[in-house]
């Protein structure tokens, strides 16, 4: 018989499973992940790799994490703090308990706590004997020992059956937030169709969980998280970099001209070369080059000649991409340079967060160079941004810097599945008639025609070199130079007229406005709601488009008495804003390769309203 | 219109000149190579607005603006990479490469092994003077060892490459080797450059009168090349020489240099140049003879074979998957992942 159990409905929870590289944590919570979007919950998920793809098992630099926050309203973060941790080792506990919500509930693998375990992780004593646990929520669990048990008879190896113990713990976790089963039981279906006794495990594992969160007194309590009220019709959950590739094959296919990709492989933005170079049915290119210089320039070749040319890279590899987005401006030919920030300088953090390279951007090459800058704020945000930059791109004849970082590359929200309808329009008018062509003859909007080799009479030459206004050809007079200057900044600044002005969420005027951009866009929303729970008080500005900026921005800025900037970086959009606007702003800086906590956001707006850090 | 058929007219070089003043100092071996490549662009079999002649940074990838075709002069280095683009992107194009011996051996020499290896289809020729034209008179990464020059003043203490080993080498499936003052032999390797199917190569001695005047002399001026050239012919024995009495022997791996007409040996112990041959050894072997002093300098074709086309395979995977997957769709581009329906 059952035990007696409350059901207590929760609005949202943070769960984090940790445990060793080798211990399936990625997959335990992709699997709850999409278990739990498809009983209708938002989410965001962020998962945490080691730097070292095979640290020592059992080491502290060896644990890997897999966070998902999920909700029966809006989420835009992976949360915080847990509240709860599933530990597979000692490691995994040492490392994540400081992230803890206080309270938290702690399941842990006991079977995993021995001495060599607790020696690799650095205990001197066994957390789970010894009270510094106190506090927590402790359910100790041998889920070693009990997934051994339950595949007894099995022909499988020990080190087989081990493997299945991330789905016992799976199988807990969907009893003790009461989520079905068959999602991951089709899953493991599909996965292991030729290995019958693999699938056979696994499937008894998930079960046996379940089970066990049932009948065990450990467990006083179930939670329900009910359906998110989420728009009308079909998602699926994506990661950044899936977003980007999907956003551009979207944006190919609306164009209606093919995609190339010139890229060079690259922590965190490999997977959109690893995506894209699956999209051979959309008649999708991909091209991994010999660097990332070659990933630009393949892009740049493509480009000329008429394809819709991207080349996808992080820090690093935007340093060595300089100087070809320099001719991309002077030959102006669309082209969308994605770069997936991270910790920086050199190779930095490169598994980490940063947003540190908005000035490289803006000015990072040699001469004039000026090109729209944009930037994602969200994993589903980064399809539809990328298609913007697209558009962009080729409207104006010009190179597009996208920003995103590691944080929404790797992390993970539902995208609503668009209509062809509701991706916007992207006119694509090569240049056919010969009459009255000349290469850098400009439209309305500043662009030059796009004309491309094999159209017939239409033979001319482009290059670095400064061309003639309008004939195109090699020039050096002093003046044209200027002429030629300007027309490539006024045509990167009409750029202003394809992008919405800002819009102010909160008061419309007032004391403190927080102007973010890119991806701490959640953290902020979430601590601007706690803040303004009983009534407006303070506004929010979010930037997707960085240069230009929106056309009402300046008017905006100038209606608030004070300005929080909050940024990953030492202040990079701060100073742009001072610069651009003659005003001066309050920044509030945070380099760690984390994002922001939407509580270090509440207490930096609180510290400035006179209160007591947030509390 | 009825019939807006134009007829088909031979193009001639005329209509592969630009109208841009071209601007190398007198004298410059590259007006030669341009006049060559023009000359012989009507027999490449494709339309003019089909070619596309990408280059870097140097005097020598100036060479779009002068040809009346599709051009992108880009920079330093580069050039094989942004032709692989072009090409890549669309493989009806005929691609060709401008470059010279710093641009494509320097700064471009990691794109150049690699478009190489890929066996893209690009016809690239590098024009090679053993000296940075444009920068004023640097040496290069083929200057000889011991050449002064502006920042070699006590000599240059560097080896110099071997393109025609780098290349072999690195994967081309086509390689040559020509000199600007011998226009039919130049006119002939470009043509057949352009009717080859992947990576080919052309090295072109080129002489730049300003910063390394007569670097190549020995096989330009009248009274010293026949004793230093040796003409590759296909099928044909490897004999060179004022009076063609001088042919080579392999004696092992070991090439020889033997009088045909001493009544020791006889044109019947020369190698015969085989451009097919399915063994890069003797390539090599050839590649080699501007390393070893007192051999001649080996020019036409040194090699040449077929196998898969980058850009081919990068085609014919696509329509593969097309054929057996169906082409994709805005509706089947989500259809992949897993979905779920909020009502
Ligand atoms: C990134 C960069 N570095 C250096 C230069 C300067 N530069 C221009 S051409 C050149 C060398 C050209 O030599 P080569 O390719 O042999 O061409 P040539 O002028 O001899 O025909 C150099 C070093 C440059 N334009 N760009
Ligand atoms: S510097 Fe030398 S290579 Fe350059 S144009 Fe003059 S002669 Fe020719
Ligand atoms: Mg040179």
């Amino acid at each position: 018989m059952a035990k007696e159990t409350e059901l207590i409905i929760l609005d949202e929870v943070t769960v984090r499973f940790a445990g060793d590289s080798g211990d399936g944590m990625q997959l335990t919570g992709s699997q709850f992940m999409d278990t739990t979007a498809f009983v209708g919950n938002d989410l965001n998920t962020l998962p945490d790799f080691p730097a070292e793809i095979r640290a020592p098992a059992g080491s502290l630099s060896g644990v890997s994490g897999f966070q998902l926050h999920f909700s029966s309203n809006d989420v835009q973060t992976p949360g915080d703090n847990p509240d709860v941790l599933i530990a597979m080792n000692p490691a995994a506990l040492k490392v994540n308990l400081k992230d803890l919500k206080k309270n938290a509930t702690i399941i842990v693998n006991t079977s995993a706590f021995d001495t060599k375990n607790l020696k690799l992780a650095k205990y001197d004593s066994n957390p789970l004997e010894d009270g510094s646990l106190q506090g927590y929520h402790l359910i100790p669990v041998a889920l070693t020992q009990m997934t051994m048990n339950t595949l007894e008879g099995l022909e499988m190896s020990l080190k087989e059956k081990e493997k299945c113990k991330n789905f016992f713990a799976l199988g807990i976790m969907y009893w003790m937030y009461n989520r079905p089963l068959d999602i991951t039981d089709k899953w493991l279906e599909s996965k292991f169709a030729k290995k019958p006794v693999i699938l056979e495990a696994n499937k008894r594992a998930l079960k046996a969980g379940y089970n066990y969160g049932e009948t065990t007194e450990l467990f006083t309590a179930r939670y329900n998280v009910l359906p998110a009220k989420l728009k009308k019709g079909k998602y699926r959950n994506v990661t950044g970099n899936e977003a980007v590739a999907l956003g551009f094959v979207s944006a190919s296919l609306k164009a209606g001209i093919p995609l190339f990709l010139g890229s060079y492989p690259i922590t965190p933005a490999s997977e959109i070369l690893q995506e894209l170079s699956k999209y051979k049915a959309y008649g999708v290119k991909t091209f991994q080059a010999e660097d990332e210089i070659s990933g630009i320039c393949s892009a740049i070749g493509a480009s000329f000649t008429g394809s819709l040319a991207i080349t996808s890279t992080s820090g690093p590899g935007l340093s060595l991409k300089n100087e070809a987005m320099g001719l991309a401006v002077m030959t102006e030919l669309p082209l969308v340079i994605i770069n997936v920030q991270r910790g920086g300088p050199s190779t930095g953090l490169p598994t980490k967060t940063e947003q540190a390279d908005l000035l490289m951007s803006f000015y990072g090459r040699h001469g004039e160079a000026p090109l729209p800058v944009l930037a994602a704020s969200s994993p589903a945000d980064c399809y539809w941004m990328s298609i913007n930059a697209a558009k962009i791109a080729i409207k104006y004849m010009t190179p597009v810097i996208l920003l995103t970082d590691g944080y929404l590359a790797l992390g993970s929200e539902p995208l609503r599945i668009p209509e062809i309808s509701e991706i916007p329009e992207i006119p694509v008018n090569y240049r056919k008639d010969p009459e009255g062509f000349y290469p850098y003859l400009r439209d309305e909007n500043g662009a030059r025609p796009w004309a491309v080799p094999g159209t017939p009479n239409l033979e001319h030459r482009i290059g670095g070199l400064e061309k003639k206004d309008v004939f195109g050809n090699i020039s050096y007079e002093p003046l044209n130079h200027e002429i030629m200057i300007n027309n490539r900044d006024k045509k990167v600044k009409n750029v202003v007229n394809d992008i919405p002005d800002v819009e102010v969420k909160g008061l419309q005027e007032g004391d403190l406005l927080v102007l973010s951009w890119g991806s701490t866009l959640g953290p902020i929303h979430e601590a601007l709601r706690r803040i303004n729970k009983n009534g407006p008080k303070v506004s929010h500005v979010h930037l997707s488009y960085l240069n230009p900026f929106p056309k009402n921005l300046g008017e905006v800025l100038k209606k608030f008495k004070r300005i929080l900037i909050p940024e990953l970086n030492l202040g990079q959009l701060a100073f742009i804003i001072r610069s651009k606007y003659l005003i001066d702003v309050i920044q509030y800086n945070k380099v760690q390769g984390q994002t922001f906590k939407s509580i270090e956001i509440e207490n930096e707006v609180n510290r400035l309203l006179g209160g007591k850090d947030g509390k | 219109m009825e019939n807006n058929k134009i007829p088909e007219i031979k193009l001639t070089a005329k209509d592969f000149a630009s109208d841009q003043e071209v601007k190398w100092c007198p004298g410059c071996g590259d007006y030669s190579i341009l006049a060559q490549v023009q000359r012989s662009s009507p027999d490449f079999g494709i339309e003019k607005e089909k070619m596309v002649w990408v280059s870097g940074i140097g005097c020598s990838s100036r060479f779009p603006y002068y040809m009346n075709t599709y051009g992108f002069h880009s920079i330093h280095g580069r050039a094989a990479s942004i032709a692989t683009g072009v090409k890549l992107a669309n493989p009806d194009l005929q691609v060709w490469v401008a470059t010279g011996d710093g641009d494509l051996l320097s700064i471009g020499g990691n794109h150049f092994i690699h478009a190489c290896r890929k066996n893209v289809d690009l016809k690239i020729i590098m024009f090679n003077n053993k000296i940075y034209g444009l920068t004023k008179g640097q040496y290069s990464p083929t200057t000889d060892k011991g050449t002064v020059t502006k920042t070699t003043p006590y000599g240059s203490i560097d080896w110099p490459f071997n393109a025609i080993k780098l290349a072999t080498g690195s994967g081309a499936t086509f390689v040559a080797r020509s000199i600007d003052r011998e226009p039919k032999h130049l006119q002939d390797m470009i043509t057949r450059a352009s009717k080859h199917h992947g990576a080919a190569f052309i090295e072109v001695y080129q002489n730049c009168p300003i910063f390394n005047d007569g670097v190549h002399a020995h096989v330009t001026e009248k009274d010293v090349k026949a004793e230093n050239t040796l003409v590759m012919e296909h099928g044909k024995p490897l004999v060179f020489g004022k009076n063609m009495d001088k042919g080579i022997m392999l004696d092992g791996l070991n090439p020889k240099i033997i009088n045909i007409n001493d009544g020791n040996l006889s044109i019947n112990d020369v190698w015969v140049h085989d451009e097919y041959d399915d063994n890069p050894t003797r390539v090599f072997l050839l590649a080699r003879f501007t390393d070893i002093p007192g051999f001649p300098v080996p020019i036409g074709v040194f090699r040449q074979f077929n196998k898969a086309t980058y850009n081919e395979d990068v085609t014919g995977q696509i329509e593969h998957i097309q054929k057996t997957k169906g082409v994709g769709t805005f509706e089947t581009l989500f259809a992949g992942g897993n979905t779920w329906e909020v009502q």
